[in-house]
Parts: structure tokens; sequence; C-alpha cells
């Protein structure tokens, strides 16, 4: 079942929606989004890709096995929770840092969002995970 | 040096031990053997000042807001012990060095070994109950691997998996008699709670917690009717029978009795408890030990009544029987480790350990015979070894027991007698009689071997020698620690002509009788044993332990049937059923339904919903149910948008998107739409499926109406932007505020998917 117009999309939605995922991972702070939804949107744009071309070939342009990324996600998430720590508050406390403060580039970087990296890592990885095994059916 | 320090170093040895032998070769016992060296020295050092009445102790914070701590307390008691556990320990590890040769994996031994040393030393300097529980039960699991160590051998699989059930039961009850004791104490610090005794025994729970501890105890020290796993530990390598079986971990058990004496002790139920308990395992023991062949077994049978004689002492509980039980204590870990140590170096030699088929080894070992000769003189009580002064204190203690003397002494007699008389028939059958033929000749043991048995032998001699001097000072403070208010009774070798006096002269004289005539006597023994004591107890509990597993496969069987659908009907009938009992005992609530402030166009997709739920309920095509479900999920996700949950509904739409895709692959493989549910299933679907819907509107509805306090979500609100720099409270809540959740959920899903993964790869692979 290969389609042409599928494919095309496929072949332009993918960078498309793996920078607009990455987007909403970073904005989720302030305004909707986060990692839950980003992992999402990143795991679609290569199911559409493994729908147009087959899983076997969306395989071959990953450059990391789901399950792999899965673990990643997980261990991200689970190293966010030690500097809090080593500074002495109660596991998985929030730190923060900033960078360039009190200027127009004022840029705020924490644990929450390693955090979310690691939600984003683990929620892509086992949605590819199991709708690929499906998929190879 | 400070006693956590040391545990911690000994620790980090046994970690490496396993990598590190590699580079050691054959040095390795020694190098190991330093550590434990070390740490006797120290507590050595601490002597003087114990004697002086000190009580050295440490704490590490571990869990203060549940007052557990690592904290350490050191008194006589625990140096008797220590330098027990790391002197024998000491020379294990050069013997077990060497020992262990021919065996491969020998590093990892070596590592056990260290483990277990770790754990037991820890035990004896614990001053937390926890503290204490966590060494506990290292101690079982490291034994576990020990006596399993040979694991080709189903027998030492067998037997490792008894002796873990066993001490792990003991060591759950022990939880919760340390648990139930801390009750009345609020703390589980042990100086606190040995200083004031009266707490615990003025309280209910008094009895519980001493069922419990009592329960730990036995099981460790492997009293009757747990002493079947001793013996059946004897499939382990001879260094492990020669220190966890006999010097140190099955006095576990007799040290927690020991340490809690001055707590629990001292009552009705104490001492007749111990006193019943230890006078039966002390000549249940004996007795089963007369007719065993195997070496090994024989001194492990011995062993279950020189722990049944130290529980019979703290029992009774007089001056004379704890002196006693703290002199035997030091008698048997130094004889019996000499004997067991012996015990692998004659099988080694000459490859057998069925003593019908040894003798004349004199003539080809003789300084070892000399070495076992003695360990045995001290374990038939005979001066001048240590082992004379302990069986006079015993039988002292019996004569001058509280209740039931003369049974206590008559049994203690019996029991002696057959010590004798084992020690004369190990030492002459052994050495001096008829010679078999042996594979190849027997030699000298080599120096590692040897060093062991030679100074434990040394020790016992060197201390009955000289009592007062020499085993006084080491003993005195642990009496009047584990029994406040007795004094130390002055050692000597001579106690002139008196009634103990005799009954040992008795002893010897009748032991020497059943050894001249154990031609005549054993086989009667032997058939008395086939017809009443046929007792198989290992059989027993492997066919306890059979049935255990069957009735856990029929439960299992009967809960986890396999349909996913009978488990949904589960959760969702027993989630609904309780909230709506909840519901039922709550206040009545009047439920507003004000359907005029509701615009127009959501009303159209609520009517839409409703819709598409009776289309997918009645539809006999699937693809028109998927499709109707969709249109739920995106009808929903309108709901959202109207009342701003933008990002609900952005995770919505992509997970109703996905689960369409991932619906529409599935459908393909599946068969055709049929029928199977009879009316009466339909039926019964429907009432639940009314049930937990009516119970979810309900539930809706009360949350809207009642208000019971101000909604966390305004202190979230409020406290998201200073507090974790976000204003998407929904994010910071699921990444910061509730993080830990979070990280358990990606956990679930994680696992789920692996889950879904091997599902589909296996049966993949089975087709």
């Amino acid at each position: 079942m290969e389609s042409i117009i599928l494919q095309i999309a496929a072949r332009h939605m993918r960078p498309l929606l793996v920078v607009l995922s990455l987007v909403v991972l970073y904005r989720g702070h302030n305004e909707p989004g986060g990692g839950f939804i980003g992992g999402l949107m990143f795991g679609a744009a290569y199911i559409l890709y493994a729908m147009g071309f087959g899983v076997a070939k969306t395989q071959k342009i990953l450059f990391f096995n789901p399950i792999n990324l899965t673990a990643a996600g997980l261990f991200i998430a689970l190293l966010s929770g030690l500097p809090a720590l080593m500074l002495g508050d109660s596991f998985m406390t929030g730190e923060w840092i900033t960078f360039f403060a009190q200027t127009a580039f004022e840029l705020k970087l924490g644990t929450p969002l390693l955090f979310d990296v690691g939600v984003y890592f683990a929620v892509a990885g086992m949605l590819m995970l199991v709708m690929f095994s499906i998929m190879e059916e | 040096m400070t006693t956590g320090l040391f545990l911690l170093v000994l620790s980090l040895v046994a970690a490496v031990a396993p990598f590190l032998r590699k580079y050691l070769k054959n040095q390795a016992g020694w190098v190991y053997a330093i550590w434990p060296f070390a740490g006797f020295l120290f507590y050595l050092s601490l002597l003087p000042a114990i004697n002086q009445g000190v009580v050295f102790t440490e704490t590490y914070t571990w869990l203060p807001a549940l007052g557990i701590d690592f904290s350490f307390y050191v008194d006589g008691f625990s140096v008797l012990f220590s330098l027990l556990v790391l002197g024998i320990g000491t020379f294990i590890l050069v013997y077990a060095g060497y020992y262990m040769k021919p065996y491969p994996m020998k590093g990892r031994f070596l590592g056990y070994l260290l483990l277990f040393m770790t754990a037991m030393q820890g035990i004896v300097v614990s001053g937390n109950l926890i503290t204490l529980f966590v060494f506990w039960e290292l101690t079982s699991i490291s034994s576990y691997m020990l006596i399993g160590y040979y694991h080709e051998k189903p027998e030492a699989r067998a037997s490792a998996l008894q002796a873990l059930l066993i001490t792990g039961f003991g060591g759950l009850a022990l939880l919760g008699g340390f648990v139930l004791m801390a009750i009345p104490y609020q703390s589980y610090d042990l100086a606190f709670i040995l200083s004031n005794p009266d707490l615990i025994r003025q309280s209910n729970l008094y009895l519980p917690a001493l069922i419990l501890v009592l329960i730990g105890a036995f099981t460790k020290s492997a009293q009757f009717p747990f002493h079947f796993w001793l013996p059946g530990a004897m499939t382990a390598p001879s260094p492990v029978s020669a220190y966890l079986h006999s010097a140190t971990m099955v006095k576990a058990g007799v040290f927690l009795l020991a340490r809690f004496n001055p707590v629990l002790g001292g009552t009705e139920v104490w001492s007749y408890t111990l006193t019943i308990v230890g006078v039966t395992t002390m000549f249940t023991g004996a007795w089963l030990s007369v007719t065993q062949t195997d070496l090994k077994r024989i001194l492990a049978y011995t062993t279950v009544s020189a722990l049944g004689t130290l529980v019979l002492l703290l029992g009774t509980g007089t001056e004379y029987a704890i002196n006693a039980a703290i002199i035997f204590l030091l008698v048997h870990a130094l004889y019996k480790g000499t004997l067991f140590m012996m015990a692998g170096n004659i099988e080694k030699k000459t490859g057998t350990r069925d003593i019908r088929l040894l003798g004349g080894l004199f003539k080809y070992m003789p300084f070892a015979a000399i070495v076992m000769s003695l360990a045995l003189v001290s374990m038939a009580g005979v001066p001048p070894m240590l082992g004379f002064l302990g069986k006079e204190l015993i039988y002292e203690a019996s004569a001058a027991a509280p209740k039931a003397h003369l049974f206590i002494l008559t049994l203690g007699f019996l029991t002696n007698v057959i010590l004798v008389f084992l020690s004369l028939r190990l030492a002459i059958d052994i050495f001096w009689g008829k010679e078999p033929s042996y594979a190849k000749t027997p030699a000298e043991p080599a120096l590692p071997l040897i060093l062991g048995p030679f100074f434990l032998v040394l020790a016992s001699f060197v201390l009955g020698l000289f009592p007062a001097t020499m085993a006084n000072p080491l003993t005195s403070k642990a009496i009047t620690a584990i029994s406040p208010g007795l004094v130390a009774i002055k050692l000597k070798l001579w106690h002139g002509f008196n009634l103990v006096l005799a009954l040992s002269a008795l002893t010897l004289l009748s032991g020497y009788l059943v050894f001249r005539f154990r031609k005549t006597l054993l086989p009667v023994i032997e058939r008395f044993n086939t017809r009443y004591f046929s007792r198989e107890f290992t059989r027993t509990f492997f066919k306890g332990m059979d049935s255990f597993l069957v009735l856990t496969k029929m439960k299992t069987k009967t809960l986890q049937h396999g349909y996913h659908r009978f488990y949904l009907m589960t959760l969702f009938v027993i989630a609904s059923v309780l909230v709506w009992v909840m519901i039922w005992r709550a206040e009545p609530i009047a439920l507003e339904l004000n359907f005029s402030e509701m615009p127009l166009n959501l009303i159209a997709v609520v009517v839409l919903i409703i819709a598409a739920t009776i289309s997918a309920v009645v539809s006999n095509s699937r693809v028109i149910a998927l499709i109707s479900m969709g249109v739920i999920g995106f009808g929903i996700t309108i709901i959202f948008i109207a009342y701003s949950g933008v990002d609900l509904a952005i995770t919505m739409i992509m997970v109703e998107t996905l689960l369409v895709i991932l619906a529409m692959t599935v459908v393909y493989h599946l068969p055709k739409y049929q029928n199977f549910s009879s009316t009466g299933a339909k039926m019964r679907d429907a009432m639940v499926a009314t049930l937990v819907g009516a119970f979810f509107m309900v539930l809706v509805l009360q949350a809207g109406t009642s208000s019971l306090e101000a909604p966390i979500s305004d202190y979230f609100k409020e406290v998201s932007y200073s507090l974790a720099y976000g204003r998407n409270i929904v994010n910071v809540i699921l990444v910061d505020f509730r993080a830990l959740d979070t990280l358990g959920e990606i956990t679930v899903i994680s696992i789920a998917a692996l889950g879904i993964y091997a599902m589909i790869k296996l049966s993949k692979k089975q087709s």
C-alpha cells in the first residue's frame, strides 16, 4: 500500500513536525505545551513516515532504537532529580540557573526543563516502540 | 578508627574481592585476611576501656524522620563477639584462600565470605533495631550464596533455598517483633531500650514482641523444630561450615537472645520457652549425631546440640547459667571452628568424609592429628582445655536451675556423655583405627590449612590453663552487659571435690563405656532411630513448600484468568461500588442542573457525542465503531477548548489521532466481525456500563457543587511563577510540583510499551 501523496507529505512534514515538537517542548513552561505533547508530536512525525515508507525504512533513518530512546528518557528524568540532592534539597526539587540576568536575553534553565526533556524522550520512545511493533505485523 | 569506618572498609574489600583475585593469585586469602585481623586488633585494644565500664557508641543519620539511624553500640558483649567473628574470620580467609584453589570463581567465594563477615560484625555492634535487622538479613542472603556455592549440584541448591526460606521467615518475624518492641519506646535506639526494660514489660505488646523475636532467634540458631536446615547446610564448602555454621552465624540467634535478655528476659514465658526449646534441641541434636557417619554432619548435629545448650542457659538465667553461657559460647566457637576446618582438611587429603572409610591417619599427618585431638578433648570437656571449664559451669548451672533441675541435669549429662563418646570415636577411629586403602597417600595439610586450627586450639588451651588471667578479662563485661546486676564468677580449673567434679568424672567414664561397647550399642540405636525417628524434617519441609506452591498456583489461576474484559469489569465494578457506598452514606446533595447558561454550540457538540456513542454501541461494523469513537474524542476536545483547557485539548487531539491510526493498523488483521455475546452477557455488560457511567456523572456533579476547603489549584496559581518560574500551571505541576508522580507515570508507560513489544515479538517468534 504505497501512496505517493502520503509519501511526499510525510517526507516534508517530518522535519517540520520534529522542529515543532521541540518548540512545544521548550515553551511548555509558560504556554500550552510540554514534554508529553512534544513527545507525542515527535513520535507522530515518524509514525507518519512509517505509514508512507514502511517501518523498516523508518528504522533506518532513525539513528537510535525506540527502546534505547525510552530508556534514555527515563534516565534523563531520573538524572534531573540529582542536582537537588547534591545541593542538599530533597530529591527532584527544581534548581535553576539564570544566564544574562537583567538583560533582554535573560535565560532561565533549570532541572524541570531537563526533566521535561526526559519525559519527551520517554513518551516519544514508547509511542514509536508500540506503534512500530504493531505496524510491522 | 571507628566501628562505622571499619565496617565500611570491610564491605568495600568484599565488593572488590571478586575482581582483585585475578591479580593476587593464590595470595588472595592472606591479603583479605589483613582486614579482619586489623579489626581484631582494634577491638582488642578497646578491651581495657571496656573493662573499665566504657560503652562506645556512634551514630550516623539515616532516616531521622523515622528514628532509624546507622548507629553502633559497642559494649563488653559486642567486643567478645567481634573478637570471635574477626579472629576466626582471619583464619578462615587464609584457610579458604588455599582450600578453594581447585574450584572455579574463588574470588567471588572470598567476596561472599567478606560480605558475610561485614554483616555478622554489623549485627554484633548494631545500636539500632533496624540497623541490626538489615545486617541480620544480609547474613541470611550471604549464607544463601555460600551454601549454594556448588550451584551445579541440585542438593546444594535445595539446602541453600531451605536455609534461606527458614531464616528469611525468621527474619520477617524478627522485623515484626522489633516494630512492636519499638512502639512503647517510640524509638529504635538500642541503648535507650536496654536502659528502660520496664517500658516493654509493662505493655501489652510484650508477649507478641517476645514471640516474634524468639521465632527470629530460633530459626537462625537452628533450634528445634527448625534445626534441620543446619545439617542440610553442610553441602557448603568446609570454610563456610567452619565459619557460618559453627562459629558465627548460627550464634546470631543466641546473640539476639542474650542482647535482649535485660529487656525481654527473666519472665516466666521467657524462661519456660527457652528452657523447653533449649533442652529439646540440646538432646535431639546430640542424639541424632550418634548414628551419623558423615564427619561434617556429625559436627553439624553437635552444633545444634551446643546451640540448644546456649539457649537453655539463657533461659535458666541464674548467675551460673549466664556465666556458663558466655564461657561455653567461647569454648564452642574455638573447638568447633577447628573441627570443621580439620574435617575439610581430611576430606581434601583422603577424598572422603565418611568416618567408616577413614583410619590410621596419625601416621601420615601427626601434627594435624594432635591439633584435632586437642579440639576433641575440649569438646569432651577434659582439663586443662577451656571446654572443661565450660562443662563444669553448665553442670553447676543445671544443678542450681530454679525449675526442673533434675530433668535438665539428666539430659545435660546424657548429652555430654554423647559428646565424650563422639570425641573418642572421631579421634581414635580416624587417626588410630584400622587403616583402609587410600586412593592417594594422605599427607600433612599445607600451612594455610592448619594455621587456623592450630591457633584456635592454642587459644582454647591457654584460656583453659590460665582462666583467671586470660579468660576472665575477655568475658566478665560481656556477662554484665547481657545481665546487669550479675557478677562474673572467678574462673578456676580446680574447684575441689564436689558434686560437679564427680559428675564430670562419671561423664567421662560413661562416654568411654559407650565407646567401648559401640559395636553392640550403635546398631540398637540405629534401629531405634529408624523406627521412631524416621524424621526427615527436610522432606516434610519441601512437601509443605510444594503444596504451598500448588495453592498459590490455584489462586493465580482463579484471579489471573487472562480475560481482558473480565479484568476491566472487576476493576470497574469494585471501584464504582465502593464509590456508590460512599455516595450513599454521604449527605444528600442538591444536584443543580442548569442548562440555560450553556451556549448553543456546546449543546450541539454534546448531542453529537451522544449520537456517536449510540452509533458506536449498536454498529455492526468495526470501522463505523472506530470512527464513532473518534467523533466522541474530538467532541470532548472541543469541550476542553471551550473551557480553555488548551493543554488537555492538544494532548487529546494527539492521542485521538494516534489511537485511530493504531486501531486502523490492527483492524486490518482482525477476522470478520461476529456477534458472540449472548443476550444475558449483553445485559450484564450494559448494567456494568450504566453503573460506572452513572457513578462518574454523580461524582462530577458533586465535585462541582460541594466545596470542602480552598482548592489546591489556588495555591498552585499563586506560587507557580514565584516558586517554579513557570506560567503554565498544568505543566509546572507535572514537571516540578508533582515531578515524582510524573516520573512514576513515564516509568509505567515505558514498562507497558516494553510489555507490548515483548508480546508481539514473542508471538511472532512462536508462529
